[in-house]
């Protein structure tokens, strides 16, 4: 089947076998490999993206799925060189040890900063249940969440908000394949 | 160059790592693609114990896209075994460990054939069109069953499934009296057994392998722990010349020992490549790992411990059942040998006997698993001591104060024969019980169980030390382990003044890279940002021993601090010879030699280059100012807390929920407390998972029933508590650095803690004991079922999907 996705801002076009998973597509054949595979049984969420801004878990989701949507991947949060403040949030707060679970816990972050603008502890703590982390114990990661929505608040400042903005709505199409 | 003014050591750096790991610019093992690249899928038994009886690959080797399907029987002759490199025992038995199984599978996910295609999808449509008939045989699964007299056995050419007995008595070894007279001696006696359940390490990158066997060498990446190790033993298992192996670890997600291991996985892969002349990929999925990659702990501990009436102990007997599992890898017979030293922990025990046997069931071996040997200690101790408070109607932690090694005692030789080098046990402890509240807790308890309040509080104490920082070699030599536990490091001065840091050491999520950065940056004055470190390719980093243990900053942080110490030794000669001044006048500070007296000064970056271009150097001196150094400690070091856990026990549902959670670490001196923060809430979340919620379970035909993260409950961020954690330092002095370890502590020292909360809440019940984990079935049915108080309830899955039973009933 041909599919026309966008991601990360740049359109490609593919034939892909309609069991071709949306995670496979991106690392193999887009090589987008900052999105990655944990487990085959959609617990772990390391394999979360953004398709039309929400997240999904990549691995359960055909390539064909994604026909006409936008794709957001952990690849095309930070711009121009400038971190998003959910990135750097998670870096300040020592949010990650070995990383591995770190691109979906990020774009899960980010689904859930968007519901909850300035989520408590237990609101971060139930909205990220569907992503594991075998290194950090998550206290980190509760932090940095909840670093990052101050930072992204309304009123908390036009870069914030700007970078939001950009991430959650890809707009540099074209090029590609 | 700027001076670094405030110490780099000690300082909450962020992480180097980060920048990478945080954009998706990661190099991970399965990341790689190379042209031509074949797939590896590899056929796993069904079956826990069966003969081989017919292998058809006929139609398989059809299949679209399929280049090579192979059997056990096509690599028999050149698969070689496995390594185990610690016969524990002269006599220890090990049966051949094939990467694929000829003739006979020992265990569910044992692998059986291999595809090899030119897609991921094609080599695993082919999995499924070979046709394997299986002869099944007695399934053995359960320790005290296979030492029967007449057991089924695993391996019957080996004629039993004991593979050895272990023994360290103090009354032989001299360093201790005999505890059976303590045992006969006692005015107290108190025994108990455990079960340290099966766990499964579930890093969350998946095990990934290539290679290469291109340009007239191998190159394997593979996401290890042990790339040094792995490069040794593939040469040893394949004879490969070694000179022509090269390993890389990339980036590697997490490993907590699971990584640790030399996997046929690994030596298929490097078959099938050198075979067909082509890169060969292998990425495990999730279910491939849990069923096939080794697991942790699955002890049952038997523990006599006898004291006077006034508390003081008097001697401690351990009797071990350990599983290996069905066959012995990497360090599998050594990993309750690691505990053996320790169950004596932090106490004055003058008598102490611990036995050990190895015993083979038909599952997955199993190996290192974050603490390996010593939470399992820890847990059976700490348990054993509120045990004996109990006994005796005191304050537990009283009990502990009246038998722990004061802080005036050290140095401290155990009834072991270890010397503990330095320790503060009072001080980490008042600072836990401060931070806690303990004494409002204690109330709160009192007044909860003076209210009848279903809902019970229980306060769970965990004093605990741990030896780390693995190790003497000679002590490694003597417990007939096959490597040394040396570490090596090498500085490579560039002549603009940068620094290339070489370790040994083999990070996978550790941030060695910001870790060790800051030691060269403290040692040589240079800036932090100017260090880059090289890790984790037997190229670059010819030298290491890897990581685990806790041993990366103890033993490969002070080769750095002593490569530096050349570095800085040659440099202050030629800043001499430069500045024409005695070397003995040459003072260093901030990366500035200067003259003593005078204002005269030189910086290290201008001696380094001076070095490097070798126009005007002392006669015979060698151009460059690179240096490397190996050290080996001589003692291991041992971190030691307190941890204390408050839980919240629903005596009408059985629900456990932690209430509070402190502890108090001394790690002793600390290299970036960041990093060292994080490491002690990944150890203590893996550790309450284990008193909580995880466990491998197999059915009665061997089959894991909790292969999926559906089913082995690895915690979310929901299951998890908040912690409170503070240290005390009391430096090492065993090392330069005064560093003792921390990537082990708080996972061998939560699990009791977790677990003494929950008998304490529900002890006034009639409760001694609640088998792990704790699951809501079993503290309900320990509170109700008074009777059976105690006895160990039937070991199910944790409450995943697998854990429901025939009848529909979640468990």
């Amino acid at each position: 089947m041909r599919i026309t996705v966008n991601v990360d801002g740049v359109g490609y076009t593919d034939d892909v076998e309609p069991r071709t998973l949306l995670v496979h597509y991106l690392r193999e054949r887009l090589g987008k490999t900052g999105t990655v595979v944990g487990c085959d049984t959609s617990n772990c969420g390391a394999c979360t993206v953004h398709l039309d801004g929400h997240s999904v878990k990549s691995c359960s989701v055909f390539a064909v799925q994604a026909d006409r949507h936008e794709v957001t991947t952990i690849e095309g949060l930070a711009r121009d060189g400038k971190l998003h403040p959910v990135q750097r949030a998670f870096h300040e707060n020592h949010a990650l040890q070995c990383g591995f679970c770190t691109p979906g816990m990020i774009m899960q972050s980010l689904d859930l900063i968007a519901d909850h603008p300035d989520p408590d502890e237990e609101t971060v703590r139930k909205g990220l249940e569907g992503n594991l982390c075998r290194c950090t114990g998550y206290q980190n990661i509760v932090k940095a969440v909840r670093d990052a929505a101050h930072h992204m608040r309304p009123g908390a400042g036009p870069e914030a908000e700007q970078v939001t903005e950009e991430t959650r709505s890809p707009s540099h199409a074209g090029g590609g394949e | 160059m700027t001076a670094t003014v405030e110490p780099e050591i000690g300082k909450a750096r962020l992480r180097k790592e980060d920048a990478r790991l945080i954009t998706g610019d990661t190099r991970w093992t399965d990341n790689i693609q190379m042209a031509g690249m074949l797939h590896m899928a590899v056929l796993r038994s069904p079956m826990a114990h069966a003969r081989i009886t017919s292998v058809d690959v006929t139609a398989a080797a059809a299949m679209p896209g399929v280049l090579l399907v192979l059997t056990g029987e096509d690599v028999a002759e050149e698969q070689g075994s496995l390594p185990c490199a610690w016969p524990i025992t002269e006599d220890m038995l090990a049966p051949p460990a094939p990467s694929l199984a000829v003739g006979e599978v020992n265990f569910a996910g044992e692998g059986v054939a291999v595809v090899i295609a030119r897609s991921d999808y094609e080599a695993h449509d082919a999995l499924a069109a070979i046709d394997v008939e299986y002869d099944e045989l007695p399934v053995v699964l359960d320790m005290k069953a296979a030492l029967a007299d007449g057991a089924d056995l695993v391996h019957p050419d080996l004629g039993t499934n004991k593979s050895a007995t272990w023994v360290f008595d103090s009354a032989e070894a001299g360093t201790g009296s005999d505890v059976d007279q303590a045992i006969a001696d006692a005015e107290v006696t108190v025994t108990r057994t455990f079960r340290q359940q099966r766990l499964i390490p579930a890093f969350m990158e998946p095990r990934s392998v290539v290679v290469d066997p291109g340009g007239g060498s191998i190159t394997m990446w593979s996401a290890t722990q042990v790339p040094h190790i792995l490069r040794w033993m593939l040469a040893a298992v394949l004879g490969i010349p070694e000179h022509k192996v090269r390993v890389i670890a990339p980036d590697v997600g997490g490993g907590f020992g699971g990584k640790l291991q030399v996997t046929p996985e690994e030596v298929l892969t490097l078959l099938v490549a050198r075979r067909l002349g082509k890169p060969v990929k292998w990425t495990e999925s999730r279910t491939e790992s849990m069923l096939s990659a080794h697991h942790g702990r699955d002890q049952v501990q038997e523990l006599t411990i006898t004291a006077r009436r006034d508390g003081t102990v008097t001697g401690l007997k351990v009797d071990l059942l350990a599983d290996m599992g069905a066959y012995l890898r990497l360090v599998t017979p050594g990993v309750p040998i690691l505990g053996a030293f320790m169950f004596n922990a932090i106490y004055k025990f003058p008598a102490y006997r611990f036995t050990c046997v190895n015993v083979f069931t038909n599952k997955v071996p199993t190996d290192a698993y974050r603490g390996a040997g010593r939470p399992e200690a820890t847990f059976a101790i700490e348990r054993m001591m509120d045990e004996l408070a109990a006994e005796l109607g005191v304050e537990p932690m009283e009990l502990r104060r009246k038998n722990w090694i004061k802080h005036e005692e050290f140095p401290f030789t155990t009834v072991c024969g270890l010397t503990y080098d330095s320790g503060n046990y009072e001080a980490a402890t008042d600072r836990a019980m401060e931070l806690f509240g303990y004494e409002e807790l204690r109330r709160e308890q009192a007044r909860r169980r003076e209210s009848g309040d279903p809902v019970q509080l229980g306060i769970g104490i965990s004093t605990f030390t741990e030896m780390c920082g693995l190790a003497p070699s000679r002590v490694l030599g003597s417990l007939r382990y096959g490597a040394g536990g040396w570490e090596h490091a090498a500085i490579r001065m560039l002549p603009t003044g940068k620094v290339e840091l070489i370790t040994g050491t083999s990070p996978h999520g550790q941030g060695h890279e910001t870790a060790w950065s800051q030691i060269v940056a403290d040692r040589l004055g240079v800036p932090f940002e100017d260090v880059e470190v090289l890790h984790g390719d037997t190229q670059s980093s010819h030298k290491g021993m890897d990581s685990y243990g806790s041993r990366s900053l103890a033993v490969g942080g002070t080769a750095i601090v002593l490569a530096a110490d050349k570095v800085l030794a040659k440099a202050r000669t030629l800043a001499a010879h430069l500045m024409e001044c005695s070397e003995s006048d040459v003072d260093f500070s901030n990366g500035q030699f200067s003259v003593r007296g005078t204002g005269t000064s030189t910086a290290l970056t201008d001696v380094v280059l001076a070095a490097h271009v070798a126009h005007n150097l002392p006669d015979g001196m060698e151009p460059g100012m690179d240096a490397e150094s190996t050290f080996d400690p001589t003692n291991f070091s041992f971190p030691h807390g307190t941890h204390l856990c408050a839980t919240e026990v629903d005596t009408e549902t059985g629900a456990v929920k932690i209430h509070s959670y402190v502890c108090v670490d001394d790690i002793g001196e600390v290299v970036n407390p960041l990093i060292v923060e994080g490491q002690v809430h990944g150890g203590l979340a893996q550790g309450i998972a284990q008193a909580l919620f995880e466990e491998a379970v197999h059915d009665e035909s061997g089959t894991l029933t909790t292969a999926t993260l559906a089913d082995y409950l690895v915690p979310t961020a929901a299951d998890l508590p908040h912690f409170t954690t503070d240290r005390t330092v009391t430096p090492a002095d065993s090392n330069p650095l005064g560093v003792k370890g921390v990537g082990e502590a708080g996972t061998i020292a939560s699990t009791p803690a977790v677990v003494n909360a929950i008998i304490d809440a529900v002890r006034h019940l009639g409760v001694t004991d609640v088998e792990m984990p704790c699951t809501p079935m079993r503290v309900w049915k320990a509170v109700h079922e008074g009777k059976e108080r105690g006895v160990p309830t039937t070991p199910v899955a944790a409450g995943g999907l697998g854990s429901i039973d025939a009848q529909g009933g979640a468990e």
